[in-house]
């Protein structure tokens, strides 16, 4: 039976919120065509997990416990996406735009020669056919795209589209299925897993703070032996100034290229063209000139305030506020304005 | 051990993209450089194929615009490059883009490891990487971040990969197709010997009948770009005397606007 089908992303029993947002969508269309809404739910915790997808919006829910899909590896998971796509022949089916997920569907989309749409930020149904808007060369301009085959593929970016209002009385058929792959027939092992506590993901951050090579301007000497007394007072900056107004703000940590070149903080942070492309609720930009690399990041944030020792940096352009001083100066009286503003 | 890496020219970071009159997407004078992601793929393959006593090949499939990004990874130092090129490809359409770049690695024969860069900057995607490995029937390895070692003898490769939450290693047999992340390698400028390689260089173009391949069918549809929505954001500059005064005047602002 024509469906939409959405794949909550479950990683070690977590799943990422994101999944929510896409099931949000997913609801929407499959309401305007008629159809149900199916999610799949894979790995540890997934029965609890299904509770949630119903409560989410999901009227079935296909869980697989198996052995083999209890830590994510992409052959074992696109088997059986695959099958069940085969299966259903869905006219939808969604995902999130994580590593897990961008992989995912691109090889599931392969193996059943359906269209995939990433990065995708807005929907427009004419009938049965998705109008899907999304950016392209590093979002300097916008791309409009649809599939022309019977099955879709899409791949959301992160707090595009609205998760439904969690209604805890729904419930959904819940379906256990087995997995396509035998472990023998698997040809990548996980031999090991190191996971990065209290890491803020940007691409879901609703407030992040960014420094770029302003950071460096730090007033603080570094002990003797220093190898590098400048990328120690950048980092030291990131330990002692950035990173106490994230965790008063709940906000995920940012760089621009320039910062992250010099080594002042790693490439995980990193926002603008060879980076991540974010879209927070609000943008902090603390000693960033504002060039047009880290602008096609950070252009979607719905509110930009940038700090910068030069009035005349182009970021003040895109900033609903701005301040012009030494960053070293206004991120710790803004972290204690905070403090005291918000009870903290 | 052969391994193949993909290229393509991009627009210069730098430059200013826009949709002209005609709806095409045009960066004006600026120019094409590699795409920024396969630096580090172009030079891990040829620092793999010196590890392993083997030689790398660099693809691009697309128009001629793409030798541009092929004579520079000549001049890096890759060994051979193709480009693939077709008027019946169409290059935004990932299925038929790895349709064809999975025929031109099975052409080769006896590549036993394709390296991509994370993405491509200009169509803004990975999924043609992930689509190739696929249409290869290859194990994907992908946001690779070291390879930790390439076990000829067993066909093995073992990985270090970033995930959202940490680090994962990986082992997984050969062949296999990895996208390598910024960081994996210090990218080498070319050299003047391999500019001058480079300049020599002729480099064949593979037609699809060249691939004995059959092309699926588009599986989507360009409605068109356009440009950003003007963003009109009034600027107000947050006065004071002091840092302290400047820094609570701002947090009344952000209160007033919810956004905190």
């Amino acid at each position: 039976m024509s469906r939409v089908i959405v794949f909550v992303e479950n990683f070690d029993g977590q799943v990422n919120p994101t999944s929510w947002e896409a099931l949000g969508l997913g609801s929407t269309l499959a309401k305007q065509w008629g159809v149900p809404l199916t999610a799949l739910v894979f790995g540890k915790n997934a029965t609890a997990i299904a509770e949630d997808a119903a409560q989410y919006g999901a009227d079935h829910v296909v869980v697989c416990e198996d052995a083999t899909l209890a830590t994510y590896r992409l052959e074992p998971y696109a088997a059986l996406i695959a099958k069940l796509v085969k299966d259903h022949a869905p006219k939808l089916v969604l995902g999130v735009g994580t590593s897990m997920g961008r992989e995912l569907l691109a090889t599931v989309a392969a193996e059943t020669e359906s269209g995939l749409m990433t990065e995708v930020s807005d929907v427009v149904a004419e009938g049965d056919k998705l109008v899907i808007t999304r950016p392209a060369y590093s979002g300097k301009v916008l791309m409009k795209v649809s599939a022309t085959t019977a099955t879709a593929f899409l791949v959301i970016r992160a707090r595009a589209f609205k998760p439904n209002e969690k209604d805890t009385s729904r419930k959904a058929d819940v379906a256990a299925v087995g997995a396509v792959l035998a472990e023998g027939d698997i040809t990548t092992k996980v031999e090991s897993f190191t996971p990065e506590a209290n890491k803020v993901n940007l691409s879901d951050a609703g407030i992040i703070v960014s420094a770029g090579r302003g950071i460096a301007n730090n007033p603080a000497n570094p002990p003797a032996g220093v190898a590098d007394a400048t990328v120690w007072k950048a980092q030291n900056g990131f330990e002692t100034i950035v990173q106490p107004l994230a965790d008063v703000l709940g906000a995920a940590v940012g760089a621009s290229r320039a910062a992250v070149d010099a080594g002042y903080i790693s490439y995980d942070h990193q926002v603008g063209q060879t980076g991540k492309s974010v879209n927070p609720d609000l943008y902090i930009a603390a000693g960033i000139s504002g060039a047009i690399q880290h602008q096609a990041g950070m252009r979607n944030s719905k509110m930009i305030v940038a700090i910068n020792k030069d009035g005349d940096a182009p970021i003040f352009k895109m900033a609903r506020y701005g301040v012009v001083g030494d960053l070293y100066e206004i991120l710790p009286a803004l972290t204690e304005a905070l403090k005291k503003k918000l009870g903290k | 051990m052969h391994i193949v890496t993909f290229t393509r020219s991009t627009p210069d970071t730098t430059a200013k993209v826009e949709v002209n009159g005609k709806g095409e997407v045009s960066w004006g004078d600026a120019a094409t450089v590699v795409n920024p992601w396969d630096e580090y793929s172009l030079e891990e393959a040829i620092v793999q194929a010196k590890n392993t006593g083997g030689k790398a090949t660099v693809i691009a499939v697309g128009a001629e615009l793409h030798n541009e990004s092929l004579k520079h990874s000549i001049a890096m130092g890759l060994d051979a490059a193709v480009r693939v090129w077709d008027a019946g490809i169409d290059a935004t359409d990932s299925l038929q883009w790895s349709t064809a770049a999975a025929a031109a690695v099975q052409k080769l024969g006896d590549v036993g490891l394709v390296i991509f860069g994370k993405e491509s900057v200009d169509v803004g995607t990975d999924q043609h990487i992930y689509q190739t490995a696929r249409k290869l029937g290859w194990t994907m390895l992908g946001y690779v971040s070291k390879i930790l070692e390439i076990d000829e003898a067993n066909k093995t490769i073992k990985v270090e990969k970033m995930l959202e939450g940490g680090k994962q290693v990986l082992t997984a047999t050969l062949p296999a197709v990895i996208s390598v992340m910024k960081g994996i390698n210090e990218p080498r400028y070319p050299s003047f010997i391999g500019i001058r390689k480079a300049s020599k260089a002729e480099i064949p173009v593979w037609s699809v009948a060249d691939l004995n391949v059959v092309l699926p069918a588009k599986s989507t549809e360009l409605a068109g770009y356009s440009n950003l929505p003007a963003q009109e954001v009034i600027t107000e500059m947050i006065d004071g005397a002091s840092a302290q005064e400047k820094a609570e005047k701002l947090v009344e602002k952000l209160l007033e606007a919810k956004v905190l």
